[in-house]
């Protein structure tokens, strides 16, 4: 039956794409997308004008090292538990990763949610610092985290609001996009009506789309017949979970503890309005303020091993993963330079992952 | 990271919920989502639930797909 689907949508994007006679370029924004687009092999049964580009949609892969150096900085200098995501725990900085600390006696522990890090908190009498990474998606929980207000729990919020990423990367001009495939799980918190501003400024079409091969494909499908019939707009595939104003509490909750600052991005330099910081309200519990004085002497570096590291093109979408020369040599799943290497979402783990090189 | 998978709840102590995903079962936070029920499902990424959904939103995704193919 999915069999069916897939093969029976594979024809209609074939019938779409002969009649737009360019190449027609959608980027999409989510490693999961990446991944699902990877694991069932989609480039490959896409026509040949259709191209699939992956985008900065990896919220480990576009935390910069500033960033990363600041964590190290901290936990060398203060007794503290640092609870952590999975993949952000082996990206690299010089030789050393968060992992490399807990294996040094460090107390890192990995938690799968940041109510894991709350209840390791309340069963401590030691500070518990939380790396809170990701999009939208993982915001209202960190949100609903430090609302609880656990006190000797804290954060350091490495957030970013998505879009303004997008907007960036249109106004840098350096790669033509067709269309946006969109992340359907930013999306179910954003809700789709919080692209149409992107699309009015830019014109260029956006599908919100689930993570399974059929809705991938599906929002191609959207896309191509929105180019050929030039009705534009923002289209929402994952109508199932995703709404015209996503989830209002969640904005509520995030918008409550969040504000909007200029943060740097890796690869992209400073996004404007991409950050989110803790607001002033909720600094007893921002790790940043609580340990203030350990940053007064903090200055980041370079690493060198990254410099031929192109993660950042990668983000970009301006290569694809087998452009780089560190790609399955010097860079590989088990001894990754970069974060694109690293993360589950990094379109060069993926790759490396299902063997697409 | 964004990834969200959809899962069971199985029974409630709130703000918390222990939710079935395919028979592991999680312990997740409910109150961002509008009342949550025993036997309702959710879409949970990360230890929270990001959104409520249908029993037919789960379990006729195929269906839904076939009607939007026809659009």
């Amino acid at each position: 039956m999915r069999r069916e689907i897939i093969s029976k949508l594979s024809k209609q994007i074939k019938e779409l794409s002969d009649q737009l006679e360019r190449e027609i370029r959608i980027m999409h924004l989510c490693g999961t997308h990446e991944d699902t687009i990877s694991k069932y092999n989609l480039r490959d049964i896409m026509p040949e004008n259709i191209r699939l580009i992956s985008g900065p949609g990896c919220p480990v892969c576009i935390i910069p090292d500033t960033d990363l150096q600041k964590i190290f900085h901290l936990i060398e200098r203060k007794r503290i538990i640092l609870t952590t995501f999975g993949d952000m725990a082996r990206v690299p900085f010089e030789e050393k990763s968060l992992q490399y600390y807990s294996s040094r006696g460090f107390d890192v522990r990995v938690v799968y949610s940041v109510f894991d890090a709350i209840e390791i908190a309340r069963k401590s009498d030691k500070p518990v610092v939380h790396f809170g990474i990701g999009f939208e998606t993982t915001m209202p929980s960190t949100a609903s985290a430090i609302i609880d207000g656990v006190s000797n729990f804290y954060i350091y919020s490495a957030h970013r609001y998505f879009l303004p990423a997008m907007d960036f990367l249109l106004s840098l001009g350096e790669i033509r996009i067709d269309g946006f495939i969109n992340p359907g799980h930013v999306s179910t918190i954003v809700g789709s009506n919080a692209y149409i501003p992107l699309f009015k400024k830019y014109g260029i079409p956006q599908v919100i789309a689930g993570f399974e091969p059929e809705d991938v494909l599906l929002a191609i499908k959207i896309m191509l017949r929105a180019l050929i019939k030039d009705e534009l707009g923002v289209f929402n595939e994952y109508r199932r979970v995703v709404r015209p104003e996503g989830n209002l509490k969640a904005k509520e909750a995030m918008k409550e503890v969040f504000g909007v600052d200029d943060w740097e991005w890796r690869g992209f330099g400073t996004v404007p309005e991409s950050g989110a910081p803790i607001k002033k309200k909720y600094e007893d519990q921002d790790a940043l303020k609580f340990f203030e004085d350990v940053f007064e002497d903090f200055i980041p570096k370079e690493d060198r091993r990254k410099r031929a590291c192109r993660c950042g093109e990668v983000l970009r979408g301006l290569i694809m993963p087998n452009e780089c020369k560190l790609f399955m040599k010097a860079c590989n799943p088990k001894s990754p330079v970069g974060p694109c290497m690293v993360s589950f979402e990094g379109t060069c783990n993926v790759w490396a992952k299902y063997g697409r090189y | 990271m964004c990834l969200a998978i959809p899962g069971r709840v199985e029974s409630i102590d709130f703000p918390f919920a222990i939710v079935s995903f395919g028979g592991a079962r999680k312990r997740i936070r409910i109150d961002l989502v509008e009342d949550v029920k025993i036997g309702e499902y959710v879409l949970a990424h990360a230890g929270l639930a990001i959104q409520k959904l249908s029993e037919e939103e789960v379990m006729e995704i195929e269906k839904l797909w076939e009607e939007m193919m026809e659009e």
